[in-house]
Formats: structure tokens, C-alpha cells, sequence
């Protein structure tokens, strides 16, 4: 039984805002479904009870004092924009 | 003989004495890298000019107090996945490969320059570090110095083989599941990837954040450690890096490991790992044994789940971490873009290599609606195990040794078209970093084929120390690490 | 059929902190595009959040003001999506663990307290800024990117326009009074989005919900969920059917309009920050922003009814505005008589506020010149005449009222030897006056009186000027 659909692909696909052609969505579903196939050994794994680890290592409350502090100029931060007007950035409209 | 065959301490007593100056370590690094650098392909991006104009600096200051710094006139190579203010960073993808000013240092770079290294260039890898073989580089594939039909390992290939190839005595690469200690086994070199948190990931370019740490790659333990030393501690500007003081990790490295106890995992000797690979750790074992340490076989029990555990969780943040890079503020915008939709997506297809899709695709669709808890949550669990694995078998013993990679480098092309074989490479390199713990992979031998092998030493969180001192002592034992690939004509 | 109306609102708050939330650049309204920003607003490769601990404690404060119970294990998660205002493609924010749940607050509906649950008050990181235009571009400005937001969900417990209006009312008064936040709808510093279903009483499950958003103001929030109420129950009664869509309120016609109908449910893969560390909050972290939390409306109010004695209409009046509360408070530690202090809040300072459209933090008032004002008329130096013009001149120039009242001479004569001689004066040419008073014409006192302040320019002492009139008239 397949694990993704080649429908699945191309849905999390547009989710990751990547174009995939026909022939890609068919190469990535079967490569895909192999490593999620493989990755269905975890349902062996009696996980009751177990806490999920997000950090392997114990730290809390890691904070900074509310200090102000200025690093770059705009020149700078427009320095690497494909486009820009007006000191901001230029995208395309949502529709064309 | 080369420079660069000298210790780190060796060079800095010949800088202090002006036998040489940081210029000559500067020619000895170029001049390599004219010579080989075509056919290892280890770097992508050189920063000779700024490089030299520091050299001259750093030459005015030697025998000076100001030119005392711990890697003074040090040449090191970084890892293109390590943000440098001024100079191209690119991760190895074509959706960065116009990010000529990343517009700031890495806290990594930032203590090099304090400790007055250099940075010659910037190192080929897999792109965004997904990779076991340097092939998923957009530019090209960095070869093994040993034998160029061979791969040099991954991610950090260029890291490894430019140690290996003289072309640089020191480098960085980031280790998010084995990327700095498989290729350092791979191209004979020693690599450590230090405790999670032991290393600012402040500017290193994210995979997977829970997994990577910035690590040394050099030609001796020694080295490995006064580069580490200079790296290591708590920047306020990474949230997971430690609040624990960093040792002076030279002095860990006294050649003694009398008493020492050694656990040996039966998983990490077990089938799929080849038999020179093997020999080659149990005679590794004999020589511990000879010093006085002993060893124990042990068991990791849920190591055969690492490798899914793995995947799906450094996939699913990586689905996130590189979601950035979205033809907006910087890097690739498609010129084929007429809406919003389409700039997203074609940048992104247009910019990003088959191998990072498919992780984006991986690990989005683990972390969906639906399917969060039977992957993702799933896999958080199953860390929860793997590391526990490791704090039971760490609390009886100082050490865990086994093999770094089941075996040795492959050939290019060799694996490219089945991605699980590709990631198999990296079963006994991923748990590490599932635990968090620290790892190094020494070289402890060579193949028939003359392909270095690595033996893997694996300690406590935040002890570092001991793992030198094994591998140190080890090393101090044999003789495997003076020995050099003949690539170009050895000096 | 007869319906009833469920509305939910959601409330964006954001916290006056000096820096941003995950980065120590400026937190500043107003500047110039893409000058706040460092390379961690701006998603730059290998950049990392480091959490402002003071967005904690003004979000706990906010949480605690509301009545939520605060979490003891809190944390961060990742919600994503892409669009060019939000440079990681993620934001962060509070997905499980929100930092506040279960609170409420209290409005008053027809006399009556009624209690409108918060189910949850989380953290999260606003976005920048896109600007559309016609050309087929949008620009991008990231000064906002990173500005420490709350988010404040109320439960389905709101059952009217009104009602809807008076939460926000509400909400908005509680939030300034604990300070974390300005809350100016036109800045953006607290945005409403509202969401709408209506069924037939005495159906038990909800009716399919409608989303308002872009809403400006509270009334437009009332009149776009009053549209929207109606419209809905004609399409019910049409026998249609409501789809889920976010619809926007047209300020112009005053109707709601149709954005997007939702498929499904969006899939934002929600999951925990691994940059971020969790956060413990101790009983003494909590004890400690408790202790900061300033004395809410609703206390204030009952302190007024209680301790003061101002009638309920009026303690309502001088708390459900922060500022004018504030300045009501000083206005009485300053010495000034409480009636009088209310009186002349409610009346001339709101009429002048009213009257030139201002704040009182956009006026010249300060709360000790509007009790020297009160104290003049208490000890009788100016009449409450005179006292409307020093007010003109206090609130307009802040001029400072005793010194004023003496350059000007508007002092109230009240000197009984000077009053009268200029009384005898008056009585000496009005003959006919004293007559007619004499005959029993009271409206002859009235006519000196009033000769006796136009000679005065209206600074004599009235109660006086009566007194001095009667008796030198007895005299002759």
C-alpha cells in the first residue's frame, strides 16, 4: 500500500510553495513513499507515556534584557532585495 | 614538505620566532590550492584579498602582545553554510548564489578573527548541508583527495578534503547527522562534532536546528582541540548554546587513558558494516587495551531507529528553516515570477536542488494535518528513547567507540539514485546527534583500496575533554594520521 | 423564526515594549521604512530569535488584568506560511501552551454585569508590513516585523453587536490601564477581528460562522456584525445556506463584503520552536508581575462609589477611559474637591476635549492647574464665571491659573470697604431704585446687583454685593 498519494505530492508541494511538473510529482512520490515506508518501522516502537524531545538539552527561560539597539542601515537591509522602491521592498501583486 | 604538516602549536612558535609569517601560511594555502584545488574542488568561494590584507596586519603584530591571539595567523577554511560578513555565502544552492554580502558575521567567524585566524575561502558541501557525499553541491562535486573516482563524504566534503589535500591545516563544517565526523572518516582527517550547545549556532545557515552544531576539522587531535576551544561558549544571540564554562581542552590531552572504560556498542558492529571496517576498529580496541583502557560490549537498543527518526525530524525543521528563502528579501528571485504564487514557487523549484525538495516535501508532509502525530510526534518519542540509550550506557562508561561510517568512502555516483542508500551512510553518525552528545572521528586505518577509514569516539554531554584525551592518546599510539594522500605529487 | 446570534471576537494587542520581540532592534511606530529591521527581522540566513523577557512580563500583566490563569510551562511554536510580509515563512507564536487561559471579563448589558469568557491570551510576533498598489508590485517595509504581539480570543459568549462593542470598549480600557500598550486602533496597536454565526434559540450547535476582518474602529465592528446579522438571517430565512468566508466591512456603504470562502481548514504545520527554550514560570515570576498590575477600572470604580462618594453614573464616566481617570486621580491628589473634580471633568474638559476632537495627552491641562482652578472658586478668588476663562486659557496655554488670575486682575473683590463705596456710589444715582425696593420691587435688588458687577467687571463678590446693597439701602 502507498503512503502518498502522487495528489498528496503535489498538495504538500504547493504547501512548500514548490513547482513540480507531472514527471517530478511521479519520481517524488515513489521516492517519497519508500522513505516514508521505511520511516512506518517507528510503529514498532511502544511509545506510550514517552515525552516527545523537542531539546536534548535541559535550558529554560533563556532571555534578553528589552535594550534597544540598532544594526544595520536601510541601505543595508535593501542592500541584497531583488527589487525595491521607495526604501521597501518590491514583490508581485498576489494576482497578475 | 608542506606547512601545513606542522602542528597548529608549531606553526604558532615559528610565527612568534618570525621563522615564517602569516604571509607564507597564506602562499603555502593558495599556492595548494591553485595546484589541486581542480580536481578536489573543495572550495567555492575564496577570500584571498581580504585574507592577504589581514595576513599583512597579523605579520606586523608577530612577537608583539597584541599577536598572542590562540590561532594567531592561523589559515582555516569555513564551511559556505557559515554566514561571513562580506563574502559570498551560498550554503551550495542556487538560490543563494547571489548573496555576496550576507551582512553579518557568525559568532563562529567572529571568534576566529578575535582569536587572529584568517579565513582563506569558503568551503563546497552539500547544498544546505543535505547530503552524505558532497554530490548535492549545485556547483560541483568535491572529490576525496585520496582517490578523486571517490567521494569525499558529506555534507561538509570540502571541509574534509581540504584538510586532507593541504590546501587548508584547519576548517569548520556543521555536523547535523554525522556531515563533519563521516567525511573527516572519509578523507582521513579528524573531525568533532562538539555537544549540542557547546558551539553558537548564531550564523550558521539552519537544517535542522535541534541537530546542528559547528565543528573543527584538522589534521591531529591537538589541533582539533585549540580550534574548539576557541569556538566553543555561551553568545547571547543563540538560546540554546550553554551557560558552561569551556576547559582548556589541551590540557586534557595528556596520552594517559589507563583505566579508561570503553563501551562498544554489538549495533555499531553489526551487519552492514564491512569487515575491513571492523578489523580496523577491533584492532583500534586492542590498542586502547594495550594503554591500560578496557572495554565493555554494550547495547544501544533502538539505534535501528535513528536513521527514520532521524529523517523525518531534520526534514520536518528543515521544511520550516528553509522556508526563508523565498525570492524576497535576498538570493534567487525568478525572472520568470509575474505574481506573488509564482514568485514563491518558481524561485524556490528554479533555486533548490531534487535532494532539498524532497526533504521539504519530506518533512512538510510530516508535520500536516493529519500526520503530525503518527511522524513527527512519533519521532520526538522515539528520540526521547535513542537518547536514553545513550545516558544509560554513558553513565557506566567514559566512552562509546565504534566505527564512524559501516564502510569506506564510495565511489561518485555510486548512490545517487536511491536516496535510502544514500542515507544509510550515515546509521552510526545520526544517533549522536538524536542524543545531543559529543563525537570524533579519528582515522584508524585504510581500506585495501587505500581509503581511510574512522574510528568514531562518542562521550558525555559537555565532555569534550575525555573525547580528546582518547582520541589523542590513540592517535599518539599509531601512526595513521601522518599519512598523506598522494594527489598532486606529495611534498 | 426567531435566532440568536454566537459572536467570537479575537483581538491582536501590540506591547509597547522599547525593543522587538526576538531582536533587539528599535520597537518604533512611525519611522521611516526598513530602518527598525537587523538581519534577524529581515530572516537573513542563519539568524537566530533570542526571547525579550519584558514581552513576558507585559504579556502576563495583560493575561492577569484579564483574569486568566497563567501557564507554568509555557513555549513557542511555528506557524507556517508564506507571504512576503512574513520573512521566515514562519511566525512565531503560542500554539498549545498559551501563556494565558481561561480568563474573562465583565461588561454591562442592560443594567446588568454580565461575564464574557477569554479562552486564551498568547505571544506571538507581528509581521511587516505590504503596502498594495496598482501597478501590479506590493512593497514590503519589515519596521514591524517582530513587534511583540498578544493575541486575546474570546469565548462564543457574545450575543449582540452591542455587545461586541462593549467587550472591546471593555477590553481596550483594561489593557491601557495596565500600561503594556496604547492600544490606537489607528496604528495599528490593536486590531479586532470578529467572527459571527447565528441559529434558531433553542438549536443546540452553532450555526456556520462568518469572519469579519479589516475592521477600523469598535463601531465599525458593531456595524459590520449588525449588517452581517441581518444579512444572515435573510439568507437562513431564503432557506440558503451560510458558507465559512472572512468578509470585510465597507465603511462606505456600511455592508460587509465577501473576501474568500475558506476550504477547509488551513494547515499552518504548527510545531515547536527548536531555537527557543521553553519558559517555567515560577510562582514568584508571577507574584512579581502581579505586584506591577496598577488598579483596574473596575476596582477604581468601586473605589470611587465607596471611598469617594461620587454617584455610579459618574465613577463609570471617570474610569472607562484610562487617561481621563488618570487625570481625574491627580486631579483630586492634588488637593482639589472630589464633586467639584468630577463636575469639571464631565463637563467642560470633556466638552473642550469633545468640541477639539483631542486626548487630553494633546492638551496644554495639567490635573494641578485644573485644581488651582477648583481652589480658586472654593475660596471664592474667582467666581465660576471668571473660572470658565481660566480654564480657556490654562487648557489652551498652561498657563498656570493662580499667577494668572492676579496678572489679569480677575481676582474676586472682595473687600467690604471697596465694595462699599463703589455700592454707595451706584445707590446715589439710582434713587428710583431704592424707591421702588422700598415699595416692596424686589427685581430692583436684582437691578443694582448687576449695576453693582458690570461695574465690577463682574469680579465682585455676589453673596456680598447682596449683603452691602440691603444694608445701605436700610441706611437711607
Amino acid at each position: 500500500m502507498s503512503r502518498i498519494s502522487e495528489e498528496q505530492v503535489k498538495h504538500v508541494a504547493h504547501l512548500a510553495r514548490l513547482h513540480v511538473s507531472d514527471e517530478e510529482a511521479e519520481r517524488f512520490t515513489k521516492q517519497l513513499d519508500d522513505i516514508i515506508s521505511f520511516a512506518e518501522q517507528l510503529n514498532e516502537l511502544d511509545t506510550e507515556g514517552v515525552e516527545p524531545t523537542t531539546h536534548v538539552q535541559d535550558l529554560k527561560n533563556v532571555m534578553r534584557k528589552d535594550e534597544p539597539k540598532k544594526w544595520i542601515t536601510q541601505e543595508d537591509a535593501l542592500k541584497n532585495a531583488p527589487e525595491t522602491q521607495d526604501g521597501q521592498i518590491r514583490v508581485p501583486s498576489i494576482l497578475e | 614538505m608542506s606547512l601545513f604538516d606542522y602542528k597548529l602549536s608549531d606553526l604558532q612558535e615559528m610565527l612568534h620566532k618570525k621563522e615564517i609569517s602569516v604571509n607564507d601560511l597564506l602562499d603555502e594555502a593558495y599556492n595548494r590550492i591553485s595546484e589541486v584545488d581542480g580536481d578536489v574542488k573543495a572550495f567555492i568561494t575564496l577570500n584571498e584579498e581580504t585574507a592577504r590584507a589581514r595576513a599583512k596586519e597579523l605579520d606586523e603584530l608577530r612577537g608583539t602582545p597584541e599577536g598572542r591571539g590562540l590561532l594567531f595567523g592561523m589559515p582555516i577554511g569555513v564551511k559556505d553554510n557559515i554566514v561571513t560578513k562580506g563574502l559570498r555565502t551560498t550554503a551550495a544552492s542556487q538560490i543563494l548564489d547571489n548573496l555576496t554580502d550576507p551582512l553579518y558575521d557568525a559568532t563562529v567567524v567572529q571568534k576566529l578573527d578575535a582569536a587572529e585566524a584568517i579565513n582563506v575561502g569558503k568551503l563546497n558541501m552539500d547544498e544546505f548541508a543535505m547530503g552524505s557525499s558532497n554530490e548535492n553541491s549545485s556547483y560541483y562535486a568535491t572529490r576525496n583527495p585520496w582517490n578523486t573516482d571517490y567521494v569525499p563524504g558529506g555534507s561538509s566534503g570540502g571541509s574534509a578534503a581540504a584538510v586532507a589535500a593541504g590546501e587548508v591545516p584547519f576548517s569548520l563544517g556543521s555536523d547535523t547527522g554525522g556531515s563533519i565526523r563521516q567525511p573527516a572518516a572519509y578523507c582521513g582527517v579528524v573531525g568533532l562534532k562538539p555537544t549540542y550547545g557547546r558551539v553558537s549556532r548564531f550564523g550558521l545557515i539552519a537544517f535542522a536546528s535541534s541537530l546542528d552544531q559547528i565543528g573543527p576539522l584538522t589534521r591531529t587531535v591537538e589541533d582539533n582541540a585549540y580550534i574548539l576551544e576557541t569556538i566553543a561558549g555561551l553568545d547571547k544571540m543563540d538560546s540554546t548554546s550553554a551557560d558552561i564554562e569551556v576547559p582548556k581542552y589541551t590540557e586534557a590531552l595528556t596520552g594517559d587513558v589507563k583505566g579508561l572504560k570503553i563501551a562498544v556498542p554489538k549495533e555499531y558492529l553489526a551487519e552492514g558494516v564491512s569487515d575491513e571496517v571492523k578489523e580496523a576498529v577491533q584492532k583500534a580496541l586492542k590498542v586502547y587495551e594495550d594503554m591500560g583502557a578496557t572495554w565493555d560490549e554494550v547495547t544501544l537498543p533502538h539505534s535501528k531507529y535513528a536513521l527514520s527518526t532521524y529523517y523525518l525530524l531534520s526534514s520536518s525543521e528543515a521544511s520550516a528553516n528553509l522556508a526563508r528563502f523565498d525570492g524576497v528579501r535576498y538570493g534567487r528571485r525568478s525572472p520568470n515570477a509575474e505574481n506573488m504564487l509564482d514568485m514563491f514557487k518558481l524561485s524556490r523549484s528554479e533555486g533548490f536542488g531534487d535532494e532539498v525538495k524532497r526533504r521539504i516535501m519530506l518533512g512538510t508532509f510530516a508535520l500536516s494535518s493529519g500526520y503530525y502525530d503518527a511522524y513527527y510526534k512519533k519521532a520526538q518519542q522515539a528520540r526521547t528513547l535513542i537518547k536514553k540509550d545513550f545516558d544509560d550506557v554513558l553513565a557506566d562508561y567514559d566512552v562509546i567507540i565504534g566505527p564512524t561510517t559501516p564502510t569506506p568512502a564510495f565511489k561518485v555516483g555510486e548512490k545517487t539514485e536511491d536516496p535510502l542508500t544514500m542515507y544509510a551512510n550515515d546509521i552510526l553518525t545520526i544517533p549522536v546527534n538524536l542524543a545531543g552528545v559529543p563525537g570524533i572521528s579519528v582515522p584508524c586505518g585504510f581500506s585495501g583500496e587505500g581509503l581511510p577509514i574512522g574510528l568514531q569516539i562518542i562521550g558525555k554531554h559537555f565532555d569534550e575533554a575525555t573525547v580528546y584525551r582518547a582520541a589523542h592518546a590513540y592517535e599518539q599510539a599509531t601512526d595513521f594520521h601522518t599519512q598523506k594522500p598522494s594527489l598532486g605529487g606529495a611534498k | 423564526m426567531n435566532f440568536e446570534t454566537v459572536i467570537g471576537i479575537e483581538v491582536h494587542v501590540e506591547l509597547k515594549t522599547a525593543s522587538k520581540i526576538f531582536s533587539p532592534s528599535p520597537n518604533m511606530f512611525g519611522d521611516q521604512p526598513n530602518t527598525n529591521v537587523n538581519p534577524i527581522d529581515l530572516g537573513y540566513p542563519g539568524v537566530l530569535p533570542v526571547l525579550n523577557e519584558e514581552v513576558v512580563n507585559y504579556a502576563m500583566k495583560a493575561a492577569m488584568a484579564l483574569n486568566c490563569d497563567i501557564a507554568t510551562h509555557t513555549k513557542f511554536d511555528r506557524k507556517n506560511y508564506f507571504y512576503p510580509d512574513n520573512p521566515k515563512a514562519y511566525q512565531i507564536s503560542q500554539f498549545d501552551q498559551p501563556i494565558g487561559e481561561n480568563g474573562y471579563i465583565d461588561i454591562e448589558v442592560d443594567g446588568k454585569t454580565k461575564r464574557i469568557g477569554i479562552t486564551r491570551l498568547h505571544i506571538e510576533e507581528d509581521a511587516g508590513k505590504l503596502t498594495h498598489s496598482d501597478d501590479g508590485y506590493s512593497l514590503v517595509d519589515y519596521n514591524r516585523q517582530g513587534t511583540p504581539l498578544v493575541e486575546i480570543v474570546s469565548e462564543p459568549d457574545i450575543a449582540s453587536p452591542e455587545e461586541a462593542y462593549k467587550y472591546l470598549e471593555k477590553l481596550k480600557n483594561i489593557i491601557q490601564y495596565t500600561g503594556v500598550s496604547d492600544c490606537k486602533m489607528e496604528e495599528g496597536s490593536l486590531r479586532a477581528d470578529a467572527n459571527i454565526s447565528i441559529r434558531p434559540i433553542g438549536q443546540e450547535e452553532f450555526g456556520t460562522k462568518t469572519e469579519l476582518k479589516n475592521l477600523n474602529s469598535f463601531s465599525f465592528v458593531q456595524k459590520g456584525l449588525e449588517f452581517e446579522e441581518k444579512r444572515q438571517q435573510k439568507v437562513l430565512e431564503a432557506g440558503g445556506e451560510i458558507l465559512q468566508e472572512t468578509r470585510r466591512f465597507d465603511e462606505a456603504t456600511k455592508e460587509t463584503i465577501l473576501m474568500r470562502v475558506k476550504e477547509g481548514s488551513d494547515d499552518y504545520r504548527y510545531f515547536p520552536e527548536p531555537d527557543l527554550v521553553p519558559l517555567y514560570v515560577s510562582e514568584e515570576w508571577k507574584e512579581r508581575v502581579r505586584a506591577e498590575i496598577p488598579e483596574l477600572p473596575d476596582a477604581r470604580k468601586a473605589r470611587y462609589i465607596n471611598d469617594l462618594g461620587l454617584p455610579e453614573y459618574d465613577a463609570m464616566v471617570l474610569t472607562n477611559n484610562k487617561e481621563l481617570s488618570d487625570f481625574f486621580q491627580e486631579t483630586i491628589d492634588a488637593g482639589a474637591d472630589v464633586k467639584q473634580a468630577s463636575n469639571w471633568m464631565m463637563g467642560e474638559v470633556s466638552a473642550y476635549l469633545n468640541k477639539q476632537q483631542k486626548e487630553l495627552a494633546d492638551v496644554a491641562l495639567t490635573p494641578a492647574n485644573l485644581a488651582k482652578v477648583i481652589k480658586l472658586i472654593e475660596d471664592g478668588t474667582i467666581s465660576s464665571k471668571i473660572a470658565k476663562k481660566v480654564f480657556a486659557e490654562t487648557v489652551e496655554n498652561g498657563t498656570e491659573p493662580e499667577q494668572y488670575v492676579k496678572d489679569q486682575g480677575m481676582g474676586q473683590i472682595s473687600d467690604e470697604g471697596q465694595l462699599r463705596e463703589i455700592i454707595t456710589g451706584i445707590l446715589d444715582q439710582n434713587q428710583q431704585s431704592i424707591e421702588d425696593y422700598k415699595n416692596g420691587k424686589d427685581r430692583a435688588l436684582g437691578f443694582l446687583v448687576g449695576q453693582t458687577m458690570k461695574a465690577t467687571k463682574g469680579q465682585a463678590n455676589p453673596p456680598m454685593v447682596n449683603k452691602i446693597i440691603v444694608e445701605e439701602m436700610d441706611k437711607r
